[in-house]
């Protein structure tokens, strides 16, 4: 029965990640290879309960350039053990998968870490990540050089203002650039 | 002839019976999945034993008499339990007065790293009716085995591991029957509905 489930919805989500990465890839050819442009916005987080060892960090990269990049890694103050990572519900098990080689980051895209998804993870915290103390971090990219940032720190289960809380579970623009675990 | 009689009819009636397991499975499957309680699989649920927030040994015998509200989940989770748990806590202050007439339970599936004190300190930023619940790898075996929650460590990169795990949250009549589950990042009015539905036929 799981089984059963398990298979169609893995199909499901082939054939509308197939879908999205043609839709996504509309932009125009690049007409000179200059390094690739990167933006960082909404940088967030959320606040841990007491005791938590792990949190999540979220945040949006746009690709001005022409050249693809990757995102390989991040870097934090609060915790020497940063991963890069992504959930995927399968049937109605959450399922972790750590992403080693990290996120590609298409020419022309944007790609979005937020809840339910891909997200920067913070392991090992010695102390909660509490609202209101921004997280000071480092990206790092294959190509472009690496980006500082400071994570806004939300309440506990909450979302930053102008997004919807549930906006970021279903479908999101990670899945246009099929880097949803398999 | 006569012979060949029974061997239509042997098929005829294998038929019937492949038919008839076909619909059990297919209906079965759609009452585990719903998202409002569906009463039916008696094949979820059932007698546990685990510790309490108290440290306090505990068994489903404990909690019988008021339908129960179950989440499986870790506190070494980034995401999906503290968002639940916070959900969940929005939802029982929504369900206002009938709030009281249900259980609640978190339980956790990290028997490494999770016991009673790590529990009541986590939970302490969520409704004080949740209960945390913890034990052994044979109790938490057990219980996952019984309520068919899958959950499995993914190892990472420092010798870590997280844990992928069942997203639903259960819901049990009054004699600890398996009604249904809300699914992950459930709606607050849909699931209410449901409890109060799950209320009133108990």
């Amino acid at each position: 029965m799981f089984m059963i489930r398990t298979v169609l919805l893995s199909s499901l989500l082939l054939v509308s990640t197939s879908l999205f990465a043609h839709h996504g890839g509309s932009h125009d050819e690049p007409t000179s290879a200059e390094s690739s442009h990167l933006d960082v916005t909404q940088p967030w987080a959320r606040a841990t309960p007491p005791g938590a060892a792990a949190g999540g960090g979220f945040l949006t990269i746009t690709n001005h350039g022409s050249v693809d990049d990757r995102l390989v890694g991040a870097s934090a103050a609060i915790t020497d053990q940063v991963e890069i990572h992504t959930m995927e519900m399968v049937g109605d098990v959450m399922r972790m998968q750590h992403l080693p080689s990290g996120i590609e980051i298409p020419a022309g895209e944007t790609v979005t870490l937020a809840p339910g998804g891909l997200h920067l993870m913070f392991m090992a915290l010695s102390s909660p990540i509490e609202e209101g103390q921004p997280i000071p971090i480092t990206l790092e990219f294959q190509h472009a050089a690496s980006i500082e940032t400071e994570l806004q720190v939300v309440p506990v289960g909450a979302s930053p203002e102008g997004q919807d809380a549930h906006a970021d579970h279903h479908g999101d623009h990670h899945e246009e650039h099929g880097q949803m675990a398999h | 002839m006569q012979r060949r009689d029974i061997a239509l009819l042997s098929i005829g009636t294998l038929v019937l019976v492949l038919t008839l397991v076909l619909f059990l499975v297919v209906f079965g499957k759609q009452a585990t999945t719903s998202e409002s309680a569906v009463p039916g699989s008696t094949d979820i649920g059932g007698q546990f034993q685990l510790v309490d927030s108290d440290g306090s040994l505990v068994s489903q015998d404990d909690f019988l008499g008021k339908p129960t509200i179950m989440f499986f989940g870790f506190t070494y989770c980034s995401d999906i339990c503290p968002s639940t748990l916070f959900n969940l806590s929005r939802l029982i202050k929504q369900l206002g007065n009938q709030a009281d007439q249900f259980n609640y339970f978190f339980v956790s599936l990290d028997w490494q790293r999770d016991g009673p004190d790590q529990l009541s300190r986590y939970l302490s930023v969520f409704d004080s009716r949740i209960h945390g619940l913890s034990g052994n790898e044979a109790q938490i075996d057990a219980i996952a085995e019984t309520y068919r929650v899958h959950y499995e460590r993914v190892e990472t990169d420092n010798g870590d591991y997280t844990i992928s795990h069942t997203a639903s949250t259960y819901l049990l009549d009054p004699e600890g029957n398996f009604v249904g589950t809300l699914a992950y990042d459930f709606d607050l009015d849909e699931a209410q509905a449901s409890l109060e539905q799950l209320l009133a036929s108990s």
